[in-house]
């Protein structure tokens, strides 16, 4: 199969993107006109957005790289079973 | 598929779905006792593929008992006590979905417990990786475990819910990769095609998440759709979508190949 060309790509995918992306300006917005403290997901998310305009072509990886617990040895023990989408310390 | 309803058996009948594997996994809930397990897996090996076959499809299983459970190490080994037993019932393929789930110690060692179990009888392994942000560390850990056994065999091991930061690390240790397609957590049939058109299309298989979260059993179609809507011939979708998981479960004995209208 040849690689597609950029209009065959916006044609097929470029109004989800769009979608997608308003989707989170509107998250982004929501978050801003709320009160309370900082959250790690939305600390997360932000960090991410700066990934996106780099350039780099695994942007993909590299945010989940980003999100990752860094962490190498297992844990003694676990307060939760639930992950949250971003390492809370990060 | 004990999470979801006779009319999604018939939904995946009409969509083409030739087989289903459905691995033993948590309930949604911690279940008390072993007794608890005990009837789950009579309900994978008797109840689920009588279930499956009113709808024509073949229905396989996996047995385990999950890494949300196995924390309490008594509970995970009085579970694991009774696996045997069932291993010889004819929809059982292997040990699975075994795994982490928040990479802690004993979730480790009942892991490790599970691969001495699929060495001993012979059987396929099915790993599950962690969520989100614990899903790079414990695929390391998970790839470490089974490395340290020297009686498993990569290719008798599939590592499942890989995504883009996981994906090429269990490939290139010549295990089987997993691309579970979930419409928020984890993969979308988008995503996994790119991973499949820019990593590997080799050694990977596509699953449907039949959970009782949000999730969809249709998404395998949906994603060979989005196959071909990129322009892939329809060898390369029969392929992925089919060839590859018929070859990694036809190292089970007990696995038929289906046939397909």
């Amino acid at each position: 199969m040849s690689s597609p060309t950029r209009k065959e790509v916006a044609d097929l995918h470029f109004m989800d993107a769009r979608a997608k992306l308003l989707d989170l300006a509107a998250f982004l917005d929501r978050v801003d006109r709320s009160s309370g403290s900082d959250d790690h997901r939305i600390r997360g998310l932000r960090l991410a957005l700066k990934v996106l305009n780099e350039g780099n072509k695994n942007r993909v990886a590299e945010i989940l790289n980003q999100w990752s617990d860094p962490t190498a040895e297992p844990l003694d023990k676990s307060d939760t079973k639930a992950a949250t989408g971003v390492w809370p310390q990060l | 598929m004990v999470s979801r309803t006779t009319d999604d058996y018939k939904a995946m009948a009409l969509a083409g779905c030739a087989a289903i594997c459905e691995p033993a996994f948590w309930a949604g809930f911690d279940r008390k006792s072993a007794d608890g397990f005990y009837d789950y897996f009579c309900q994978l090996t008797q109840h689920e593929p009588a279930r499956a076959q009113k709808n024509g499809i073949p229905h396989y299983s996996w047995l385990c008992i999950n890494p949300k459970e196995s924390e309490d190490m008594g509970l995970a080994r009085e579970v694991m006590a009774l696996i045997p037993e069932f291993l010889n019932a004819p929809n059982v393929l292997g040990i699975g979905e075994i795994g982490l789930n928040k990479n802690t110690k004993n979730e480790l060692k009942i892991l490790e417990a599970h691969i001495d179990l699929a060495v001993k009888h012979n059987q396929l392994i099915l790993v599950h990786t962690p969520h989100l942000e614990d899903k790079r560390k414990g695929t390391r850990l998970i790839l470490d475990a089974l490395k340290n056994n020297p009686k498993i065999e990569p290719h008798r091991v599939i590592i499942d819910h890989v995504e883009e930061h996981t994906f090429r690390e269990v490939i290139d240790q010549g295990f089987w990769a997993g691309i579970t397609l979930y419409p928020e957590s984890k993969a979308s049939p988008q995503r996994a095609i790119d991973m499949v058109e820019t990593i590997s299309a080799q050694r990977v298989w596509l699953n449907s998440a039949c959970d009782w979260g949000h999730s969809d059993p249709l998404s395998v179609p949906k994603t060979a759709l989005e196959m071909k809507r990129r322009g892939h011939s329809v060898q390369a979708i029969d392929n992925l979508i089919f060839g590859n998981p018929i070859q990694f479960l036809s190292q089970s004995k007990k696995f038929i190949r289906p046939e397909v209208i």
